[in-house]
């Protein structure tokens, strides 16, 4: 059934350069169990890409093998290449964690430290690297709340603890997080699946907002919100890339069955 | 059958075993506490007339002459129960994040079972080794070797109760750090251990609520003493030692210094609860929210 279906849909960008992280032939399992089967597959810069598909198909398991957080759990393997502006980061000689600077994440439940302010909060990743000067630290924090669209709701209780806030504004403390250690890619797993509309209206608009500076790649489930905010979409299946194209084309011109059958709500 | 149709005669019955149940339960309770709160108050009774100022300064006297007290073996029980936590709370917590955070490794397993049976052991046992390991080579008793026993004592429990803190601490925020490009040791101490320092203060506590309450690893390190000490290398007093010397000795002065001395033992345990409590209070997210 999946014969056909594996044929992949090229977009022209997947040509061209400009592509800020791409994988080749990217494998990863748990102990014995195959999650992704060798997806390749090219980020365009300073574009949002969604990854979309049903529950198990190995969307969230990518991009934790982008950011070389997958390895971190016991049993976990990975085989293949991902490229950062064409570098592959699975070589020996890269160090993870200078990787995890560059490429940052906000994950599905928000997790701010509950031991720090939510001023902490925001510079943690500075203030954990060594970095003292306060000046540098006031700005980095305001700099990142703004861009995460809270700086307005916490400017004058920035010593209040992180733990304090509703959960859409505690994500977009760790979306705040994120940024402030300056990375270039931001991976976002799910942010908005635990928020109610409102929440989820403001981060959608922030992740518009920061496509301008950074390169944005979000696991989601819902496929509206792939459409509002994503440029690129690909559709996953059972550890294998089914499609990727622009998110209208998509979404409008399927050109796998499967793709069709998901958008139109036959399985999910 | 409807809750309605239900026979009168079966909802009582349930009624009943109802009360019965909570009876039980409310007896239990009471067999548990009583037995503390008889302690407790016999201990007051018989202690509280020998407090005073003097009591708790004063070395000892002979057992005829007044004026006597318990001074040595407060500074005593203070030193070694200190030394204790000096080598233990170091050793103890590195252990516990190594239990915590490298939970697969064989070797997290073999010694995490290893230090479980330690918790266990007799203090007996523990004070003899290290009268063979320290008194026999130094050739004296010595609060150093007292405390050598204690650190023995307190080292597993520690271990333990750092180990189960770390570990409930959420995956999610190790992995919100390692995201931001932070390091593992640094995540490890800065991150985890300070989310999970409420439970490892608690922790201390029970330990050196323990050590403070042992006999046996001091009879043969630290012995006892009549004087103040001066030297870390000398034979020491501590309250458990004088509480047992005076309690046999049959002499009603020191038997009534005993109780007091058990008294003060009480108290001290008290203040350190409360302590720990007051801190953990003052820490926690609730009080943060109001700062």
């Amino acid at each position: 059934m999946l014969g056909g279906a594996l044929k992949i849909s090229k977009h022209k960008s997947l040509d061209s350069p400009g592509a800020k992280i791409a994988t080749k032939d990217l494998k990863a399992n748990f102990g014995k169990m195959q999650v992704l089967k060798g997806i390749t597959l090219r980020f365009p810069e300073n574009k949002v890409t969604a990854i979309m598909g049903p529950s198990g198909c190995g969307k969230t398991t990518l991009i934790r093998c982008l950011n070389r957080i997958h390895e971190l759990t016991p049993n976990a393997k990975v085989e293949g290449e991902v490229l950062l502006d064409g570098v592959n980061i699975y070589s020996p000689q890269v160090d993870p964690v200078a990787i995890r600077r560059r490429i940052g994440m906000v994950f599905q439940k928000a997790n701010p430290f509950p031991t720090m302010s939510i001023f902490d909060n925001a510079v943690a990743g500075l203030k954990l690297a060594g970095v003292r000067n306060s000046e540098t630290l006031n700005s980095m924090a305001e700099k990142s709340l703004r861009m995460a669209f809270l700086w307005d709701e916490v400017k004058d209780d920035l010593k209040k603890s992180g733990t304090n806030l509703s959960g859409g504004q505690q994500q977009r403390l760790c979306i705040a997080r994120a940024l402030a250690v300056e990375p270039e890619v931001i991976l976002m797993d799910e942010p908005c699946s635990a928020l109610d509309p409102i929440a989820t209206a403001k981060i959608e608009e922030s992740i518009v907002a920061l496509k301008k500076e950074f390169t944005i790649i979000i696991v989601t489930h819902n496929m509206q919100q792939a459409a509002r905010v994503s440029d690129f979409t690909a559709f996953m299946y059972l550890g294998q890339l089914i499609e990727f194209d622009t998110t209208s084309e998509v979404f409008e011109n399927p050109k796998s069955e499967l793709t069709e059958k998901y958008i139109t709500g036959k399985f999910g | 059958m409807t809750k309605a149709n239900l026979p009168a005669r079966i909802s009582l019955w349930r009624k009943i075993v109802d009360k019965l149940m909570t009876i039980l339960v409310l007896i239990a309770v009471v067999l548990a506490i009583v037995p503390l709160i008889l302690i407790l108050g016999d201990v007051f009774m018989k202690g509280a007339p020998a407090l005073s100022i003097g009591f708790l300064t004063n070395v000892p006297t002979a057992q005829n002459i007044s004026g006597g007290g318990i001074g040595p073996a407060i500074q005593g029980s203070f030193i070694m129960v200190g030394l204790g936590a000096l080598i233990s709370v170091p050793i103890g917590v590195g252990a516990g994040i190594f239990f915590s955070e490298w939970s697969t490794s064989k070797l997290s397993t073999i010694s995490g079972f290893m230090n479980d049976v330690l918790t266990g052991f007799p203090t007996m046992v523990l004070g003899l080794f290290v009268f063979i390991l320290i008194v026999l080579t130094t050739k004296e008793y010595s609060a150093f070797a007292g405390g050598v026993a204690l650190s023995l004592i307190m080292t597993p429990i520690i271990a333990r109760t750092t180990s189960e803190s770390l570990k409930l601490v959420p995956t999610s925020l190790r992995e919100a750090s390692m995201a931001l490009g932070i390091p593992r040791w640094k995540t490890v101490l800065r991150i985890v251990l300070s989310t999970g320092k409420n439970g490892l203060l608690t922790g201390v506590l029970l330990a050196v609520a323990r050590a403070m309450g042992e006999t046996a690893p001091l009879l043969f390190t630290a012995a006892t003493s009549v004087i103040f000490a001066k030297s870390l290398f000398l034979p020491t007093a501590s309250l458990t030692i004088y509480i047992y010397n005076y309690a046999i000795s049959g002499a009603p002065s020191l038997v009534t210094q005993a109780w007091g001395a058990a008294l003060l033992l009480i108290l001290v345990l008290l203040a350190l609860n409360l302590l720990v409590k007051l801190t953990i209070g003052r820490n926690s997210s609730k009080a943060r929210m109001e700062m």
